[in-house]
């Protein structure tokens, strides 16, 4: 870039006379109009696909959490109940009710989010209310260091962990290879930090959400609830209805540890 | 170098080689080190900064009779942020999970000195035929640059290349290449290995050149 430009130099208007501070304003102005104007008409154009695949993904996540479920319905919390809602709004706070193909509840779909390693780490993970378990956890959105952090999602035996995984007294992450009771989750080396921040996740969704789910009223079109709350002693009528259930051999309840969200 | 009147396809095969913004400018490195872990992801940063560039030096070129000289940078940079932003809008749509993957770094090319730089340099002062060659030659040289990184980081890193495994399971994945020292150690690497080339070739031509005059 030497000779040639300097002949071209000349063509800008640069080398006049300075030009007036309108018409530097008004250059900016159309400039910053137009480009105003492109940017709202792509955004318009695009935003009815970003969010269709957003909620497809969410929606796909939701039947991978789940055991065995036939549909599912976006359900929201208002006035303390469960209203079914299908329409997409990230103010309210949802979750995704599952049934199976008689209709009957399985479980809850529920969205939690909270801090990662090195950013916001957003999952979504399955609840039978009627066993106190966790079926399943899926990462929709997070940031963590590739090659460690990232094996929350890419490492299949840790998300594995999640499936028949108790929620009583409440789920803890230990050291890899030491887990022995059914809330327990075994870390991954080098990511102990994002093994954590997911299992507290849970736990922060846990604490949101379980009073709210078995509301007294309100309950969504898809046939009854399946009472969540006397399971202590009632895990067999239910599991009529939920046919994810257990080969019954394990999850072994901690005794003395029936929280007290119940009541709602 | 360009005479009076600088041939197009000079200023297209410049930015390949001999002005390569990576390994001979040695600009834009931000998004170059974030993103070039896997060659998928240096390909998918190259194509949209490919997009940018090219659609502002053109676009620059055709309206620089318009620009006053005092706010010719604030003018490029908000028709840089538009062809960005759209770039940014379009790629969540078209290919979410590539966006997903880039994150932070699709809405920061408004940020990359090469674009800027291009602007600056070359688009403002030449006809639109030659900026648009110019930008077509360094938008392709920069896509090359991230390839070739990408590349090398997955091989070692994770034993891939574009996704497909190539050595096995018995490979043990090499993790640092893929974290940001990687990042540093691959561009240092072929950085020297450019210039290594660069300068075997300076060699060979002044040998050339030596055998010439004694021979004539």
């Amino acid at each position: 870039m030497s000779g040639g430009s300097e002949k071209a130099l000349k063509t800008p208007g640069c080398a006049n006379s300075e030009p007036s501070s309108t018409r530097l304003v008004a250059t900016l102005s159309i400039a910053g109009l137009l480009s105003g104007l492109i940017i709202v008409s792509v955004y318009e154009a695009t935003l009815p696909t970003i969010t269709a695949y957003q909620a497809k993904v969410l929606r796909e996540a939701v039947f991978k959490v789940l055991p065995e479920i036939d549909h599912i319905q976006r359900l929201v919390y208002v006035d303390g109940g469960l209203t079914p809602k299908d329409t997409e709004d990230p103010e309210e706070e949802a979750v995704f009710g599952g049934y199976d193909a008689a209709g009957e509840l399985v479980g809850y779909a529920i969205p939690s989010a909270g801090p990662g390693f090195q950013d916001t780490i957003r999952l979504l993970y399955g609840y039978v209310p009627s066993e106190r378990l966790v079926t399943g956890m899926e990462i929709l959105e997070s940031r963590e260091t590739p090659g460690l952090g990232d094996k929350i999602y890419k490492d299949l035996e840790f998300v594995g962990e999640f499936e028949r995984l108790a929620i009583d007294p409440e789920i803890l992450a230990v050291k890899k290879g030491t887990s022995t009771a059914p809330n327990e989750v075994d870390a991954i080396t080098g990511a102990t930090i994002s093994s954590k921040a997911v299992v507290r996740i849970l736990n922060e969704g846990n604490r949101r959400w379980l009073s709210k789910l078995p509301a007294a009223s309100g309950q969504p079109p898809a046939k009854r609830r399946a009472v969540p709350e006397p399971e202590v002693s009632a895990t067999t009528p239910h599991e009529a209805a939920a046919p994810s259930a257990a080969p019954n051999t394990d999850p072994q309840q901690p005794a003395g540890s029936w929280p007290l969200e119940a009541g709602g | 170098m360009p005479k009076t009147q600088p041939d197009a396809y000079q200023e297209f095969f410049k930015g390949l080689w001999r002005e390569n913004p990576v390994f001979a400018q040695v600009l834009g490195m931000c998004p170059m080190l974030a993103v070039t872990n896997s060659a998928v992801n240096g390909m998918a940063m190259g194509l949209a900064t490919f997009f940018v560039l090219v659609a502002s030096s053109l676009l620059v070129a055709l309206l620089k009779r318009w620009i006053p000289r005092q706010v010719r940078i604030s003018s490029f940079i908000i028709i840089i942020a538009t062809f960005v932003t759209v770039t940014d809008y379009s790629l969540q749509a078209l290919v979410p999970a590539i966006h997903k993957e880039l994150g932070a770094f699709i809405p920061l090319i408004v940020a990359n000195c090469l674009i800027l730089g291009r602007q600056e340099a070359f688009a403002s002062r030449q006809p639109a035929r030659l900026a648009l060659m110019d930008a077509l030659g360094m938008a392709t040289g920069f896509l090359f640059a991230l390839v070739a990184l990408g590349s090398v980081r997955e091989i070692l890193g994770e034993g891939a290349l574009f996704g497909v495994d190539l050595f096995g399971p018995n490979f043990e994945p090499w993790v640092i290449m893929i974290l940001p020292p990687g990042g540093f150690l691959t561009l240092g690497l072929l950085l020297l290995f450019f210039s290594w080339l660069a300068e075997r070739r300076q060699k060979l031509a002044e040998r050339l050149a030596e055998m010439e005059v004694e021979g004539s």
